[in-house]
């Protein structure tokens, strides 16, 4: 530090002249950067007014959350049975979540096609199947899982049905972009060898997009298992309806024991569906 | 006219191989086709069987779905009528009548994805510094932070809200927890990434000149990863609306308590109107931060 001291710099005041025209817009910004901090600062302080939280709340809410937490260990299933009904259930989870991204794969994919610009080039009907998607996304799994509910009852064939709607809309809206984005050149090529507008969609666009579009769907079907686990909380299978009974009836080691069952189900998903990523997009980097 | 039908008949004035050179080739390309082509019979094996296993074990039920099919468009379409059966576009002011009260439980809403992503971004922000390889050269204390973030980012947050409604009872609070820790998780996953890809230059230098850790994470760190925090906090502020209009139907604040409430109490047209203000604000806030992040990419790539 004491070397740094000792450092004297000649005030020119040339270089100034020269500089104040950039120390001035560097203060400006430094102006504005305050000011933005300060309001958001202030919508901070405005919302914690505004939902009535004060801080006597979060410090008890805390104290009793960390009672909870010590009554979550050991976690335990209660009972063999228990956790034979814990580990079927986590079964109906997986599997809600496997059929629901299958079904809204297969829905989605020519939806997809109608939204592409260059498949469709009716504007109208790209549009039409755009904003419906678009609104069909808009609505929440858990919001169509209870109407789901008022068409097939209680029980995980709504949540299959509920995740499959949601996912249409955004599997329909990622498939189209990368129809899109796909190279237009393999598709005159079939044209020019006289192939016909379905003939072009075979062979010109989906060898180029199928790996983009498997990829995708092994993402969301890692995304799907978590989205599974919360949707029986509204009475649509899996095992978030085990999960909602316990916190209800305070059964906390059981809640602990619950969640590491999901962290480990989702784990091993993650784990699964990334090492098929890399291979499908290995093996279309090869024949790249 | 011999010149005239080679002109147009070209293909028979290609050179073939001879058959000793063309046999194997023609065998090598046929078992290629033919692994390939088994490949994929066993893809579509695999997925068939998985379907069928999964189909029993989710009690896919096709009959009773097609046999109350008639009710799922019933019901989309029962959406659009008030109760004295008029069409809702009739009489807007009737369908939209509890405007006000919609309006503020909006606000909540939207306050509370605010204040968790704020929240969640602080946590982030102070953890990812040490969740990255090129920054925290501790195995231990990195592992640990990176299990800690990807505990919370995987336990969905309406599970925490659950848990959080017990011990912070009823109202936003529970809800802004959630949402914050989910978020803290999910950035600081993306902010370490982020980090770990900086230019190491400026960290040298500003170590070289003696600065504590502290003091090269906010010279050296933070000017270069500012805009990519700000573009993935926006992202998450999105993601967020989402989940705060739901976190309602486990009693944590916000709009989702009403939309159930008139779910569950079949007021068609309360359910429409709700919904439809619920896909507005999400659309207008989908866009709004999607400006925002074209602005803040093209500011981080000018500097």
């Amino acid at each position: 530090m004491s070397e740094r001291t000792k450092l004297v710099v000649a005030v020119d005041p040339t270089i100034f002249a020269n500089y104040r025209e950039l120390l001035r817009a560097q203060a400006s910004s430094r102006v504005r950067t305050f000011l933005l901090a300060a309001a958001l600062l202030a919508l901070v302080v405005i919302g914690f007014w505004h939902l009535d939280i004060s801080l006597w709340r979060v410090i008890t809410g805390f104290s009793e959350l960390g009672r909870l937490v010590v009554l979550m260990f050991p976690p335990t299933p209660g009972s063999w049975a228990n956790a034979l009904l814990y580990l079927h259930s986590l079964a109906e989870t997986v599997a809600i979540a496997f059929l629901g991204t299958l079904l809204a794969a297969v829905l989605a994919f020519p939806l997809g096609l109608l939204a592409a610009r260059n498949v469709v080039p009716a504007r109208i009907v790209q549009f039409m199947t755009r904003r419906s998607l678009d609104t069909v996304r808009g609505v929440d799994t858990l919001i169509w899982a209870l109407i789901w509910i008022n068409v097939v009852g209680l029980g995980p064939f709504a949540g299959v049905l509920a995740i499959m709607t949601s996912d249409i809309g955004t599997f329909g809206k990622l498939f189209s972009e990368a129809i899109e984005a796909s190279d237009k050149k393999p598709v005159e090529g079939i044209t020019a060898a006289g192939g016909n507008r379905l003939q072009q969609i075979h062979f010109g666009i989906l060898p180029q997009v199928l790996p983009v579009i498997l990829s995708q769907i092994l993402y969301f079907f890692e995304s799907n298992t978590r989205s599974a686990t919360i949707i029986g909380i509204v009475g649509a299978g899996g095992i978030g309806m085990h999960l909602v009974e316990q916190i209800r009836t305070f059964e906390w080691d059981r809640v602990a024991f619950l969640i590491l069952l999901i962290l480990a189900a989702v784990a091993i998903i993650d784990w699964l569906s990334s090492s098929l990523r890399h291979a499908i997009i290995g093996k279309s980097a090869a024949a790249a | 006219m011999t010149s005239a039908t080679d002109a147009v008949t070209p293909h028979l004035a290609l050179p073939r191989l001879p058959e000793h050179q063309l046999a194997p080739l023609t065998a090598a390309y046929a078992r290629a086709n033919a692994a390939r082509r088994r490949s994929t019979i066993y893809f579509f094996a695999a997925l068939i069987l998985a379907t069928i296993v999964a189909s029993g074990v989710a009690e896919i039920d096709l009959a009773k779905l097609f046999a109350n099919l008639g009710r799922f468009t019933n019901y989309i379409g029962r959406l659009f009528y008030l109760d004295s059966g008029l069409p809702v576009w009739s009489d807007p002011a009737e369908w939209f009548w509890g405007w006000k009260k919609w309006l503020l439980l909006l606000a909540d809403t939207l306050l509370i994805a605010y204040l968790g992503t704020v929240l969640g971004f602080a946590g982030a922000f102070f953890l990812c510094f040490l969740a990255s390889a090129n920054l925290n050269t501790n195995a231990w204390s990195r592992g640990l932070v990176r299990r800690f973030l990807e505990f919370c980012r995987t336990v969905p947050e309406l599970v925490f809200a659950l848990i959080f409604v017990v011990a912070f009872g009823l109202g936003p609070l529970p809800g802004v927890l959630a949402l914050a820790i989910h978020t803290a998780g999910a950035l600081g996953k993306l902010y370490s990434e982020v980090v770990e890809n900086i230019d190491m230059k400026p960290v040298e230098g500003v170590l070289a000149a003696g600065a504590t850790w502290w003091q090269t994470v906010h010279m050296a760190v933070v000017p270069q990863v500012l805009s990519n925090f700000a573009s993935y906090g926006l992202l998450r502020f999105e993601v967020n609306v989402r989940g705060a209009a739901v976190m309602g139907f486990v009693g944590a604040g916000g709009i989702g308590q009403e939309l159930i409430e008139n779910i569950r109490k079949f007021y068609y047209s309360d359910v429409s109107a709700v919904l439809l203000l619920i896909i507005a604000t999400v659309m207008i806030i989908d866009i709004g931060t999607e400006r925002l992040r074209h602005y803040l990419i093209g500011q981080g790539s000018r500097t």
